[in-house]
């Protein structure tokens, strides 16, 4: 693993998820920049959208005076975006298969597939002060930053049911 | 992100603009989908045509709008979804969930 570069981004926002249009715009626009094509930001920008939703809701738990703050940064051929939240953590082992029959009209409980699925590689960590750091890298390199959804679901469904 | 509604043949034409994303698009699409309901509507249809984006809360409104309406009885199908749309409902193995067309008019004469 290449080590991670200063941060070329470093967003805070208050927990409201009308700032997370702020931050896709950000990052969109940083991403180009790194050469990224439009398809391939579209994914990486839902998977960013879904992590900062769950730093809010699930880890901020919506409270005005926690902050979300949202680093991407480059370490070799990979952009890596970490997001911060300042709550309590929480298990992935409870985090239900959304593929599993008696989950699929579940209103929720999608957001860490499609994080999954959009990106290389995410890391959950928990913080020494509290809280969350949800670290997601995705390829540069073209060629390798094309998102195949058939593909990433048949991955994404041997894994989770491993 | 702006919501139209329309009628065709007793159908009631939903038509998202825009993002359904937490906290704003898919709290106008329940909205949207409770006052049909609430007026009457049991035919219901989902013109997807100009959404650019869904995230996993908007997929979730999608498919809680699928279940109130099945559940009151109803029929609620999905038409003009955008590729990336179609993707991100594939993935989730809810594309088979769908009744979903292609061509609006296909869509409205398959409720009688």
């Amino acid at each position: 693993m290449q080590p991670v570069e200063e941060p070329q981004v470093k967003i805070s926002i208050g927990s409201r998820y009308d700032h997370i249009d702020l931050i896709s715009v950000v990052v969109d626009d940083a991403l180009a920049r790194l050469g990224l094509d439009d398809d391939a930001r579209h994914w990486v920008g839902i998977a960013i959208r879904e992590a900062v939703a769950n730093a809010i809701k699930h880890g901020n738990r919506q409270d005005p005076d926690k902050n979300v703050e949202v680093e991407l940064a480059v370490a070799g051929d990979e952009a890596v975006i970490r997001v911060h939240d300042h709550g309590e953590g929480f298990s992935l082992e409870q985090v239900a298969d959304p593929l599993a029959e008696e989950n699929l009209l579940r209103p929720n409980g999608r957001g860490i597939f499609y994080m999954n699925n959009f990106m290389d590689e995410v890391e959950y960590a928990e913080r020494p002060d509290g809280g969350t750091i949800v670290t997601m890298r995705k390829r540069l390199a073209a060629g390798q930053v094309s998102v195949d959804p058939a593909e990433k679901a048949e991955e994404a469904g041997s894994s989770t049911s491993s | 992100m702006k919501i139209e509604v329309s009628y065709q043949q007793g159908v009631t034409v939903i038509s998202p603009k825009g993002k359904i994303t937490i906290g704003v698009g898919d709290v106008a699409l329940r909205e949207a989908v409770h006052e049909a309901l609430e007026a009457g509507a049991r035919k219901i249809l989902l013109d997807l045509e100009n959404v650019t984006t869904v995230d996993s809360s908007g997929v979730g409104e999608m498919v809680s709008a699928y279940t109130t309406v099945t559940n009151r009885e109803g029929q609620l199908k999905i038409v003009n979804l955008p590729s990336k749309v179609a993707d991100i409902l594939q993935m989730t193995q809810l594309i088979q969930v769908f009744d979903s067309f292609d061509n609006l008019q296909e869509a409205v004469d398959s409720f009688s």
